[in-house]
């Protein structure tokens, strides 16, 4: 039984957006919490202002006061913001370690299905050992998925969805 | 026929607001260990703290105008295993084909009782219900003349993003579907055709409702690599 089909998001999806789940320590989760705003364009350069952007995290592990998922939606600017605690480092293979990292997933009208990426943070040293990071040849490419300080506790990345400085977008 | 024939391509000409969006570059296939990791422990989604919401045919205290349906169905991964306690939240247009969103710019009425969005999830065989009205079809203005066919929007949490997915349902019959972009976007005219759900008398209520039946499968999640079908 092959899956069903995806199909986009489209314009109106803001019916399931509840702006409140951008806050993932709206429960009282406990660690370094942080803001994380993206910002999405597209070929032209043109801000992408109707996205959803849905991010997952596993650390901290999810429970009560931390929901490990948060949904945003892009302004007129293609601008969102998350509030959430950094996340830690994550086992790969062996011995080996994921540097801490968001998953996320870019849904909009004129996408027929997700894109996915990871959001990574710069002042992480684990990223010289990540495995992800270090499947990436070009170093250009490889700071697409790096967020850098924007504040003390704020953190920036901007999300290219296609041409010369167009994001790493994941298979899954 | 290709696991890939049942999905759309991102670059789909036909539809124009791909042109600018669908990335050029090769995707980086991310490793199932990897991923696997990056979601074990995440976010697990239940009724206490996303509440159902089942019924969209009735809001702010009277009933929709429009066709009242029943959309049931089974949730199952690829290998018929039913998915348990899953998550779908849904929206739709109302009767006329407008939405209750701001931007939309439809002339056609608004329903003050029908405001479209609804959330239920799966039971431990997999299966789910809600009852809404038949949505209507709308303009789009993709190319001239551009209608889309009556259509629900679901989306359906799984384990970790690997089988994340956001869909519409059609509707049977529907002369708009031939002339869509987004649904004829799936190459595959089987994979396309299971986008359409089916009437069934048997979950349609005498008096009071139409039965429509759809059925999602979503892919094996790449966070249980270990498990062999």
């Amino acid at each position: 039984m092959l899956a069903t089909g995806s199909q986009t998001i489209g314009p109106y999806w803001h019916l399931i957006l509840h702006p409140e789940w951008a806050d993932l320590t709206r429960f009282g989760a406990v660690g370094e919490r942080i803001g994380l705003t993206i910002g999405l364009r597209d070929g032209d350069g043109a801000p992408v202002g109707d996205a959803a952007v849905e991010l997952w995290q596993a650390t901290p592990p999810a429970d009560a006061r931390f929901p490990g998922f948060g949904r945003a939606s892009a302004d007129a600017e293609g601008r969102c913001r998350f509030t959430t605690i950094k996340p830690g480092p994550l086992p790969a293979a062996g011995n080996a370690w994921q540097a801490p990292h968001c998953a996320l997933a870019i849904f909009a009208r004129g996408l027929l299905k997700p894109l996915f990426t990871r959001v990574y943070f710069a002042d992480e040293a684990l990223n010289a050992e990540d495995p992800l990071l270090g499947a990436i040849a070009d170093p250009a490419r490889r700071a697409s998925l790096i967020a850098k300080a924007a504040g003390p506790t704020d953190w920036a990345i901007d999300i290219v969805l296609q041409g010369a400085n167009e994001t790493v977008f994941l298979e899954l | 026929m290709s696991a890939d024939m049942s999905q759309p391509p991102y670059d789909a000409p036909a539809y124009a607001s791909t042109a600018r969006r669908a990335p050029r570059q090769t995707l980086l296939a991310l490793p199932a260990a990897l991923a696997a990791a990056s979601e074990a422990l995440g976010p697990r989604f239940a009724p206490a703290g996303y509440p159902p919401l089942a019924d969209l045919s009735r809001h702010a205290g009277g009933a929709a105008l429009g066709e009242r349906i029943i959309v049931a169905g089974r949730l199952t991964d690829e290998a018929g295993r039913p998915l348990r306690g899953a998550m779908i939240e849904i929206w739709q247009a109302n009767a006329a084909g407008r939405y209750d969103h701001p931007q939309d710019a439809h002339d056609a009425p608004l329903d003050p009782h029908f405001h479209g969005e609804g959330r239920v999830f799966t039971d431990d065989d997999g299966a789910y219900r809600f009852v809404s009205i038949k949505p209507g079809a709308y303009p789009w203005r993709n190319h001239p003349n551009a209608w889309r066919p009556n259509h629900i929007h679901l989306s359906l949490f799984g384990a970790g993003f690997a089988q994340r997915l956001i869909t519409q349902m059609y509707f049977p019959g529907d002369p708009l579907l031939a002339l869509d972009p987004i649904y004829l976007a799936i190459a595959d005219p089987a994979a396309r055709a299971r986008l359409v759900a089916r009437f069934d008398l048997a979950l349609t209520e005498p008096e009071w409702a139409l039965g429509y039946r759809f059925d999602i499968v979503l892919r094996g999640a790449a966070a249980t690599p270990m498990e062999t079908p």
